[in-house]
């Protein structure tokens, strides 16, 4: 057979006009960035744009990669549907399962009065702030209520290793019941680790449990931020980080930080002490407006501005410590370029739509009281129980199909949100409606004065601007961070 | 392999038939085997073999010139020297001896049929209308002869899916008789459009079977021009995510070319998006027989050309944890980056490199070249790579 008897390319060409798939846009210096509803992005310019939306774009390069991102479609239209169908499904996966987090506040108790803490107590008194067995096990009922196949127990406090028996009395149980379900558990405790002890750290191994701690800087940051008698948080810190380390692997305890007005032009040398301390990662956390931080006014201290421009510092520094060959990543922009970069579902429950309120998350008071966010319970010990959805002995599916979760679902959808239904970020973003509750007295909240929102545009515009402008190495990094 | 030029393996002889009524398919042996079990058996006589009882083979191949007629099919007159015991042969009617198994392979396909509802500018078996009435059944016969212990098996074509149902009866009858082997079916997935052909195939359950599947533009009228097919594009997607439904493993095939190169890095972007469960994605050398011989000058690109571009889209996806190879290319014509996905993809019999390979460093591992691309000087340029070179690594 001779090759003429093949049909040239324009005998396939398909039709001459299109249509437009649902996207988003955004002006961007001189570009236009367009975003779908499954976090597919393209650049183009302003002429482009332009060409796009009145229906004159020409075949070409822009044509066929907005085609091919499914920004508009020419041909059989139940194609392109149907991807963006299998597209949306994974994207959203975090819905599958229900509730996947469950966190147990075992003791309201801690060692340390650190300023911007959400809620502490220092006291003697047990019966007054620690998680009774009674409650516990009701509250492992309620966790295993949930039909998720794999799910998360968080410890969280106070200091939870002031309750110890109860962490391992509730990791014993709930164990076993996960096997006896077929279910797969994991255990995280939040500790400040000074209290830890061989014994703790010997059923931890026993159990897997993941240490989850924080670590503000250098010792004369981190000691101002969380003071404690003796004033020897870092120290201790530092010991028994060595000591989890040896007898749980390297890779069993993570740190974060949170930005105090002391840290703003510290940045650096807080990563620094990261890596020194060989973290792989760091968690660069602004202030959240509960308990401490709201009443000592320390969340009012700085703005998203100054925050941003912390953040840029930090980033960019740890982008040059990549660059020198150090691998270090900053979770927060990993987390957005996960949701940026890869077709997959991220399970952070802080930055969903809509929000985890209940369907991701629950929370286990110390007092058998139930909330629906790590923030609704801290409002409610400043006195706001907007965000408690009942008592642990209600029954589960009372509470969860109740009035108030269904409107605090329904209120979180950032796709019927004013202010976040038309933004391009918003395939990436998340609605924080007890945040827009605490700070604006509204869970839906009003974009142009919120601090969430700038911020998170602010973190957008960089990293959009890194994957459009960047060098090749810091593009590279982005992806492999994203696909981690 | 040690030697330079494997010797083209031949496919087929032609000698002369006598008492063959249809197509008999069966086992070389070299030597008499029982009685009982001669029914699987196509005795294979040497010119120096002495006469003994022939009868209860399948069919009887001579060298020698003439030979007694007799009751048991016979193909005489011919060369068998390229036959191995426990080879499986089909003999025609007209006397021609066609290998489907080589023994000692590694890479036994079996041909589904020769028709194709696709004609891709590069087909390297162009297609042609043939009666597969009783393929189906042939090729289970072929399964069924063969050594549970093979590693792996294709089935190729043509398209395969053309058999229909009778495609599902051979893989069927290969999770029967070789549970063992893995089963990798070449396809352009158009058939798999439809839910139910894709649901079919799931619920054969065989233990390892992965279908190919050939994907080679993100633009569907560009991919439809490269197979001549209008709307194939959107079949083949469909189908493929009509097989990730159905939880059938599959692989995504791209053949670079002239037409391929310019998107390829879009085309893994698209990969990773909307082909997500793909298992493995290989990016292909063309191989220059059949279509892509006629259209050479049409299709041809020199790997420098492209290889920046196949940098990008095996690192994207790499990165993205998709498992990627690169086929039918040799190590000194792609960046040293993706020597670690470069396959020795080329099968044997098929398989050569030219004299001036000899003093290469990285020969052991390299790929090589088709046997028929080395008639073309452009396809085969080749800069040996030197001990100085590999110590700079």
């Amino acid at each position: 057979m001779k090759g003429s008897t093949f049909r040239p390319q324009d005998s396939f060409q398909t039709a001459t006009d299109y249509r437009l798939l649902p996207f988003r846009f955004r002006r961007q210096d001189a570009s236009v960035l367009l975003t779908n509803e499954v976090g597919e992005f393209e650049f183009v310019d302003g002429a482009q744009f332009n060409e796009l939306v009145s229906h004159r774009l020409r075949p070409g390069a822009t044509y066929n990669s907005l085609k091919s991102k499914h920004f508009l479609s020419d041909g059989d239209v139940r194609v392109p549907l149907a991807l963006l169908a299998t597209k949306v499904r994974t994207k959203r996966d975090f819905l599958s399962g229900f509730t996947r987090l469950h966190i147990f506040v075992v003791s309201l108790r801690c060692d340390h009065t650190c300023p911007y803490c959400q809620v502490s107590r220092v006291t003697q008194d047990k019966n007054r702030f620690d998680m009774s067995p009674e409650t516990a096990m009701k509250a492992i009922d309620w966790v295993f209520c949930s039909p998720a196949p794999e799910m998360k127990i968080e410890f969280q406090g106070g200091e939870p290793t002031l309750n110890w028996p109860l962490v391992e009395q509730v990791v014993t149980v709930s164990s076993e019941r996960a096997i006896a379900e077929n279910r797969k558990l994991e255990f995280v405790v939040a500790t400040n680790l000074s209290a830890l002890d061989d014994r703790m750290l010997v059923f931890c191994q026993q159990y897997n449990i993941h240490l989850s701690t924080s670590l503000d800087g250098p010792a004369d940051l981190h000691n101002a931020n969380r003071p404690r008698p003796g004033r020897d948080s870092y120290e201790r810190f530092r010991r028994n980080l060595e000591l989890a380390r040896t007898v749980l692997g390297h890779d069993r305890v993570s740190a974060l930080m949170t930005t105090t007005p002391a840290a703003l032009t510290r940045v650096k040398s807080i990563i620094d002490e990261y890596v020194s301390l060989s973290f792989d990662s760091i968690f660069l956390r602004p202030i959240s407006p509960y308990g401490f931080a709201k009443r000592t006014g320390l969340d009012q201290s700085y703005g998203a501005e100054t925050f941003l421009t912390f953040y840029r510092e930090g980033l960019e520094h740890i982008i040059e410590l990549n660059r020198r060959g150090i691998p270090f990543v900053e979770t927060f922009a990993q987390i957005l370029l996960r949701k940026i970069l890869t077709p997959f579902s991220v399970g952070y429950v802080d930055l969903q739509s809509p929000a985890a309120l209940g369907t991701g998350v629950l929370v286990y008071n110390y007092d058998g009281d139930v909330y629906a966010s790590d923030e609704g319970r801290m409002l409610a010990e400043m006195g706001d129980r907007s965000f408690r959805l009942g008592r642990i002995s209600d029954r589960h599916q009372d509470v969860m199909t109740s009035a108030r979760l269904r409107l605090l679902t329904e209120k979180s959808c950032l796709e019927v949100m004013p202010g976040c239904s038309e933004c391009a970020y918003s395939p990436y973003c998340g609605a924080d409606p007890v945040q827009n509750w605490a700070t604006q007295g509204d869970p839906v909240g009003h974009r142009p004065t919120s601090e969430f929102c700038s911020r998170q545009t602010g973190i957008f515009e960089y990293l959009f601007d890194v994957l459009r402008n960047g060098d090749e190495f810091t593009r590279r990094l982005f992806f492999a961070w994203a696909s981690m | 392999m040690g030697i330079d030029v494997i010797a083209m393996i031949q496919q087929g002889v032609q000698g002369i038939p006598s008492a063959i009524g249809y197509d008999l398919i069966g086992k070389v042996c070299l030597s008499p085997v029982p009685t009982g079990e001669r029914s699987e058996f196509i005795r294979l006589l040497r010119e120096s073999d002495a006469d003994d009882d022939l009868s209860g083979y399948v069919a009887v191949l001579s060298e020698r010139q003439s030979f007694p007629t007799s009751a048991v099919p016979t193909v005489s007159a011919a060369s068998f020297a390229h036959l191995a015991e426990n080879d499986i042969v089909l003999v025609n009617s007209r006397g021609y001896v066609r290998t489907v198994v080589r023994k000692d392979s590694p890479s036994n396909s079996l041909f589904a049929t020769d028709r194709c509802n696709s004609l891709c500018l590069m087909c390297s078996q162009p297609p042609r209308e043939t009666d597969d009435r009783g393929k189906a059944a042939e090729l289970i016969r072929i399964v069924s002869l063969m050594d549970p212990n093979t590693k792996e098996l294709g089935i190729t074509g043509g398209e395969p899916t053309l058999l229909g149902d009778g495609l599902f009866e051979v893989i069927a009858a290969c999770r029967d008789h070789l549970p063992s082997t893995a089963l990798h079916v070449l396809s352009n997935g158009r058939r798999f459009w439809y839910p139910s052909y894709a649901r079919k195939l799931a619920a054969i359950s065989h233990p390892d079977l992965m279908i190919g599947i050939p994907v080679y533009s993100d633009i569907d009228s560009l991919h439809d021009h490269i197979v001549q097919a209008k709307g194939a594009f959107d079949e083949t997607i469909i189908g493929l995510q009509n097989l990730a439904r159905y939880e059938v493993p599959v692989e995504i095939r791209i053949v670079i070319q002239s037409h391929t190169a310019p998107r390829l890095r879009q085309l893994a972007s698209y990969i990773y998006r909307n082909l997500t469960f793909a298992s493995h994605v290989a990016f292909m050398g063309l191989e220059i027989t059949g279509f892509a011989k006629a259209n050479l000058s049409e299709l041809w690109i020199d790997p420098e050309d492209y290889s920046t571009d196949l940098e990008a889209a095996v690192n994207l996806l790499s990165t993205s944890g998709l498992n990627v190879s690169v086929y039918n290319h040799q190590l000194c014509r792609v960046p040293e980056s993706l020597w670690p996905f470069c396959r020795q993809s080329i099968s044997d019999w098929k398989n050569e490199f030219p004299p001036e390979c000899g003093a290469c460093e990285v020969k052991s591992g390299c790929g090589g070249f088709f046997s028929w691309n080395l008639k073309y000087p452009k396809a085969c340029k080749i800069r040996p790579v030197s001990k100085p070179k590999l110590a700079a690594q």
